[in-house]
């Protein structure tokens, strides 16, 4: 089971929070096919959330396929995401930590290594498109 | 979805002064909405009339289709907390439920006693001797075990610690996971109300200036920012709730009605904060910003 958490001072919406969440977990293996997610219920007690925030997060991963509600019984995972495997995604994620760590020794404040996380990931998308 | 709550051209007039006029909007059955608004700006008033605690001088109010003022029965669906919790203070919890028991159709007392143990309020102390945040919580257990269809809470997390408030607001979030419940909120706390409510009702100045649903107001909401320039096309288009002029430079908040063809404005998104003080600043004259601009020339 997982617990979820949510950051206020961040621009993404708490749903997307959430999906987000859930496919984190599903990449680093945390979450396996044929657990079950914690209720709308638990998780608007755990977090004072509206209920609807949780349904549409759930019915957000209904339609992506990775994940099936089952009346009355719960929701339950379906398959990972396309993804390298838990031990790569592993590797992947340390290098980043480690690559952040040297960004924040150099100076760059959190706000600035997210613009530029996204500014390479948009230069890197149109450089494939060319390509 | 049907509608829980309707108002139309509301309005309530103490002597001279209107409390509250020409307040229209429709609430969906289901959500929980925040009720946001300046001190003075008509909440309570809102409040009681749907509670039917109060006759409209104008308009309608409408709770479910059934009029609350003039239907006693109906009360019975209908919870409502008011600000100050009003509880008898040489009382136990017990004795509220008994006395809800006794008073009300639908209660459910188990649930109502349920919900206290699980807090681990203590069923036999008085409320005298509680704290703010457990008296808040029998409150709102007793409105909750009245079964209410609709529940109306006036600012019920004001007086708590950040603790006792995320306890109160769970609690509430957990009931309306349960079933079929409409709740109007009222409140300052905007990271509260962000959290735990769907859609919002905004007063100002005594009148509704929004109503709707939470994402809708998020993806409408811009901050326009462009070099010094001539503002009337985007005036003609969008609804501007502000205006800021430097010497240099131009902002706007604005709610977009359409998308925003002029591409030497940049838009950036605002927060649920920013877009309160928007609309509550509307009201009020605008501060002139020539100070400001001399500083920028």
């Amino acid at each position: 089971m997982i617990t979820f958490h949510l950051s206020t001072r961040s621009n993404v919406p708490p749903y997307v929070q959430l999906v987000e969440q859930v496919r984190q977990a599903l990449l680093n293996g945390t979450l396996q096919p044929g657990d079950r997610l914690p209720t709308v219920k638990d998780v608007v007690g755990s977090l004072a959330i509206n209920p609807n925030t949780v349904l549409k997060a759930y019915r957000d991963l209904e339609r992506e396929g990775l994940v099936e509600g089952r009346q009355g019984v719960g929701t339950f995972v379906l398959r990972r995401p396309d993804g390298p495997p838990p031990n790569e995604q592993a590797a992947l994620r340390r290098s980043l930590a480690s690559w952040i760590a040297k960004a924040q020794r150099a100076g760059l404040a959190d706000a600035d290594i997210e613009s530029m996380v996204r500014t390479v990931l948009r230069t890197a998308a149109s450089e494939e498109a060319i390509a | 979805m049907s509608t829980a709550i309707r108002t139309e051209s509301l309005g309530k007039r103490f002597g001279a002064k209107w409390a509250l006029r020409e307040c229209s909007f429709d609430l969906p059955a289901g959500r929980i909405c925040g009720l946001v608004g300046a001190n003075g700006a008509g909440k309570t008033t809102l409040l009681r009339m749907l509670a039917g605690l109060s006759r409209p001088s104008t308009g309608l109010a409408e709770v479910a289709t059934r009029t609350p003022a003039d239907d006693a029965e109906f009360l019975a669906e209908v919870g409502y907390l008011a600000q100050e919790i009003p509880l008898y203070r040489r009382w136990t919890a017990a004795d509220h439920l008994r006395m809800g028991a006794q008073l009300n159709p639908r209660w459910d007392d188990q649930a109502g006693r349920d919900r206290l143990r699980s807090l681990r309020i203590p069923l036999d102390q008085r409320i005298g001797t509680m704290s703010g945040g457990q008296r808040a919580q029998v409150g709102l257990a007793l409105a909750l075990a009245k079964r209410p269809r609709v529940l109306l809470l006036d600012e019920p997390v004001a007086a708590l610690d950040p603790l006792a408030r995320r306890e109160f607001l769970s609690t509430l979030g957990e009931a309306a996971a349960d079933g079929e419940l409409t709740v109007i909120l009222s409140s300052h706390l905007v990271t509260d109300l962000e959290r735990v409510c769907d859609h919002l009702v905004v007063l100002a100045d005594s009148r509704t200036v929004l109503a709707e649903d939470l994402d809708e107001v998020l993806s409408t909401h811009r901050l326009l920012t462009a070099p010094r320039r001539d503002t009337a096309a985007v005036e003609r288009m969008h609804t501007v709730l502000r205006i800021e002029r430097t010497q240099r430079q131009v902002n706007l908040w604005v709610r977009l009605n359409g998308p925003l063809h002029d591409p030497t404005w940049e838009a950036t998104e605002l927060s649920l904060e920013e877009i309160m003080l928007a609309y509550l600043g509307m009201t009020q004259p605008r501060p002139e910003a020539h100070v400001l601009s001399e500083v920028a020339g």
